[in-house]
């Protein structure tokens, strides 16, 4: 009997957990195919659409190079080589816990304290969220999330665990922000559904928005998770990357300033250095819980994906230069504060509005006006433009699980000043020529139907994005006009 | 901004965990856990505290660390990022779950050398995962649907209890092997495992082997590898193959890796074995460098390979671990002198232990790998009437922890179906240690000698 290369795999291996069947991954084939560079290929795709940091290596870099003692394959290393070589504890390096609870602590301003003993390892940020869900909840049972979300999430806490991810719709309205309204009416859903939740999980700040929680919404989700008796998972990955006021507050603060009363074995914190530090290939995740079975549990799991005990031992030497630290996270503050307002006056300039955000490595920008038509499908068909003829990887809202179509994940921390520059002109270029279209066709319109429209004038030159809408909203249902073209 | 105070009742005590987090699949509260809670509280030191238990239970391979260290004082550039601006830069950004080509074209090179050139890897069959435990789970997650059952040969690696069954909610059902033909496997024991899965309502998806053997420290024989690889293709199963103490043959026979053995059927023409077979590497044990998680799957099943590299996402090497490590395994002629060298001191710790053993009145199963021995004590079982019973061997291994401190493995935690059989590690510790633990060993067969 032949034996064909897809038989006898496991379900979760034959099915589409993996995310990545997804037409979302257009664009990264679209930039594999042709990828942008600054000297051999400026014709090609620009990413956009990876939340990397990409601003602050050389200040690593040059750490690295003033202390050869923290590798250990160094002549002032290599003394340590055996020792570490050979360590292979799932509680990690007690230097390395020491050091990471610390900058924990630094990178929230000092305002919460994290007790190392607490601080479990795990494979990225990615083992971390799947650890969490092996941990926390059964096959079948639930998370609820609010949207947009990070889509990898779907494959992270559901590919392996069993567990399903539910949405807590949030709105442009009040941008994006979580109510307790929406929360409670997602958990109600679920219930009336027959599915158990177990848990919350939110990313504070968040991605794609690149906006943070505020004070006391934290405190609403802290009381509800414990009213409820399931669990809160904050991923804070992006904690240090808050460049503007307001001021970061971790879930971490509010248990202890805010909720005292709250039931802390519900809390659990997911961090990485993957982007507030910019190493995403040394796969550093964290599991930060208050819950002591859970850190026994998530401890034992770590075996699955420890962190490698010479990135440990190196990150325990950075980690704990509070000079280097303290000055390292100011000027990568001021560095992403700079490259955020570059990059959204650039967008300014030609009438794209984005949400007025204060964190992380991306903008959400908002592309509504620019839709044909108010659905998923024009979002994806303005997307497939910008990737095929603007040549930019942008993320569509659509792919973050957004319920509103038109917005777009633009990251803007993974590239060099000049590159940002040529990426601003594909952007203003493409508008501009958009908004020509739109007018001519608008005067076209006009032509056909001899009607003036001084009211819809006065409007569209009042709002920038009405100048940007299609010709077609013009046209609604209840507009006199349809009756006259007709 | 004042929060709610919450009634002080509301809330108390945890809410559910999962059930995998409560169940006792992770394996640590056996009682083989006992041994290491002796050495932890109270581990040999020759200065501090020389009566102190000394740690035979380990398999860590700590013989051939200069010859690591020596490349790296030679050869700065492989620890440090090299010189160029942004070398640091591409390598802390480097974050495809391919793997650094350069690392996994050394790993595969490394990987025939230690199989003497009798079989080709391809770098892009290898999948990188964070150790072998990861690239264990990894495959069963793939090849298994929760359930299922996975046959494993007796005596295992007791490691597995958790890495295969614990999140995979898959099924071990043991291959009985005894001493009667030196633990080999035999077609009926595997016949008889299938049954057993069958007649449980389990559907049996593979057979994994580990090959050199931990703990019996032999290679498998060439005809019993196309025995079980018959038995797997009129099953229509999978074969995983764990070869992560491939390069610790240190006598004959020679290896003969499971991949030596598809090659040479798809020269005659049989196109029914390759896509089942997976092997799982590391370099934790060869290499001596377990704290740098290094390991992988090497699939010849494509949608294997594809699927594993995509579920590497949670286990990834560091990169930076992966740039050291290709400088050092590339350099063919120190990949060369290291296998050559690794083996003659394995060999010499080897014969140094069993002849030690033997002085002592005490026989192990023949051994041509790893990092350990498979010592008889059946005839220390018991107040010598010769009933051997699993009983019978804790108490004989509580002697061992607790009088003679050595912390050393019972057969029964690796599943072995014949009391009196215990693992005893070599290469973790210094031949001084050695000598001294032989020494204890010696006073005890001594001192029963006498009595019985």
């Amino acid at each position: 009997m032949a034996f064909k290369g897809g038989d006898l795999l496991s379900e979760k291996a034959a099915g589409d957990g993996h995310g990545e069947s997804s037409s979302y991954f257009d664009g990264w084939k679209a930039y594999d195919m042709n990828p942008f560079d600054l000297r051999h290929n400026r014709g090609g795709v620009i990413q956009m659409g990876l939340a990397e940091n990409q601003l602050t290596l050389d200040l690593v870099e040059e750490w690295s190079k003033n202390h050869p003692e923290a590798s250990i394959g160094t002549a002032e290393g290599v003394s340590q080589f055996k020792r570490i070589a050979n360590f292979q504890d799932y509680h990690g390096l007690p230097e390395f816990r020491e050091a990471m609870a610390q900058f924990m602590g630094q990178v929230r301003g000092r305002k919460a304290t994290f007790d190392s003993d607490r601080v479990v390892m795990s494979g990225g940020a990615t083992g971390a969220q799947e650890t969490l869900a092996f941990c926390l909840a059964n096959p079948g049972e639930a998370f609820l999330v609010p949207t947009p979300y990070y889509p990898a999430f779907d494959r992270d806490c559901c590919w392996r665990s069993g567990i399903k991810l539910l949405p807590i719709e949030c709105h442009s309205f009040n941008d994006f922000r979580l109510t307790e309204e929406a929360l409670v009416s997602a958990y109600d859903a679920a219930r009336r559904q027959g599915i158990r939740v177990k848990g919350i999980l939110i990313t504070n700040p968040s991605n794609p928005l690149g906006t943070i929680t505020d004070r006391g919404t934290l405190a609403m989700l802290a009381t509800f998770a414990t009213e409820h008796r399931i669990h809160l998972v904050c991923d804070e990955i992006y904690a240090g990357s808050v460049f503007a006021k307001p001021e970061y507050v971790s879930i971490a603060e509010v248990i202890e300033r805010d909720v005292p009363g709250c039931n802390r074995d519900l809390i659990h914190i997911v961090y990485s250095l993957s982007k507030d530090f910019g190493l995403p290939g040394f796969r550093v995740g964290i599991i930060y819980s208050y819950n002591d079975a859970v850190v026994a549990c998530a401890r034992r799991m770590s075996s699955f994906g420890l962190v490698s005990s010479q990135t440990q031992y190196f990150l325990a030497r950075m980690l704990s230069d509070e000079e280097f630290i303290g000055h390292f996270l100011k000027e990568s503050t001021r560095r992403l504060a700079a490259r955020h307002e570059r990059f959204t006056s650039g967008l300014r300039e030609v009438g794209i509005g984005c949400l007025r955000g204060n964190a992380g490595l991306f903008t959400w920008m908002d592309l509504r006006g620019m839709l044909r038509e108010k659905t998923p499908e024009a979002e994806l068909e303005l997307w497939r433009v910008i990737i095929h003829k603007v040549k930019l990887n942008v993320s569509p809202g659509t792919s973050f699980h957004c319920r509103e179509p038109g917005w777009f994940r633009v990251c803007h921390a993974n590239m060099d000043d000049e590159t940002m520059e040529v990426a601003l002109d594909r952007i203003r270029g493409f508008v501009r020529q958009h908004q020509r279209r739109a007018k001519a066709e608008r005067w076209a319109a006009k032509g056909q139907l001899r009607l003036s429209l001084p009211r819809h004038g006065a409007a569209a030159a009042a709002s920038p994005y009405l100048a940007l809408s299609s010709p077609m909203s013009l046209l609604s249902p209840q507009s006199p006009m349809v009756h006259a073209a007709s | 901004m004042g929060g709610k105070l919450l009634p002080a009742a509301l809330g108390a005590g945890s809410p559910h965990l999962s059930q995998v987090a409560t169940s006792a699949a992770h394996g640590e509260d056996s009682p083989y856990f006992a041994g290491w809670k002796a050495y932890d509280e109270n581990p040999y030191d020759a200065v501090t505290n020389p009566d102190g238990v000394i740690q035979m239970g380990l398999a860590e391979n700590q013989v051939s660390f200069e010859l690591i260290e020596g490349y790296l004082r030679e050869h700065p550039e492989a620890a440090g990022w090299g010189g160029g601006a942004g070398s640091f830069r591409d390598n802390a950004l480097f974050l495809d779950c391919h793997g650094l080509k350069s690392f996994r074209k050394a790993m595969a090179s490394f990987m025939e050398k230690i199989r003497d050139g009798k079989a080709r890897f391809d770098p892009d069959r290898i999948v990188l995962t964070a150790g072998a435990t990861a690239a264990n789970e990894l495959l069963t997650f793939i090849l298994a649907n929760p359930g299922d059952a996975l046959l494993i040969p007796t005596p295992y690696y007791p490691g597995f209890d958790r890495d295969l069954t614990w999140r995979t909610g898959v099924n071990i059902v043991p291959v009985h092997c005894d001493s009667a033909n030196g633990f080999e496997v035999t077609v009926a024991a595997l016949q008889e495992a299938y049954d057993e899965a069958a007649a449980a309502g389990m559907r049996v998806c593979g057979v994994l082997i580990t090959n050199p053997s931990n703990p019996l420290g032999t290679t498998v024989k060439r005809t019993v590898l196309e025995d079980i690889l018959d038995f797997v293709v009129c099953k229509n199963i999978h074969l995983i193959s764990d070869e992560i103490y491939s390069g610790s043959v240190f006598a004959a026979p020679d290896l003969v890796s499971v991949a030596e053995l598809v090659e040479s059927r798809a020269r005659h023409g049989g196109d029914d074995v390759a896509n089942r077979v997976h092997i799982v590497y590391s370099l934790s044990k060869d290499l001596g460098l377990p704290g740098f998680r290094v390991g992988l799957v090497y699939s010849y099943n494509d949608a294997v390979v594809t699927t594993a590299r995509r579920m590497s996402s949670f286990t990834l090497v560091s990169s930076q671990t992966q740039k050291t490590l290709a400088a050092m395994l590339s350099d063919e002629a120190f990949a060369d002198a290291y296998i050559r060298t690794n083996r003659e001191h394995l060999r010499a710790r080897h014969d140094h232990i069993v002849a030690g053993l033997a002085r002592a009145g005490v026989s192990c199963l023949r051994g041509n790998a790893g990092l350990f021995v498979w010592m008889d004590m059946r005839r220390l079982l018991g107040d010598g009437d010769g009933d051997a019973t699993v009983a019978g061997e804790l108490r004989l291994w509580d002697k061992m922890l607790h009088d003679v401190k050595l912390n050393i493995s019972p057969g029964s935690s690796c599943h072995c179906s014949e009391p009196g059989w215990f693992r005893v590690c070599f290469a973790n510790m210094s031949s001084a240690t050695l000598d001294l633990a032989l020494a204890r060993i010696s006073r005890f067969t001594d001192g029963w000698n006498c009595c019985s």
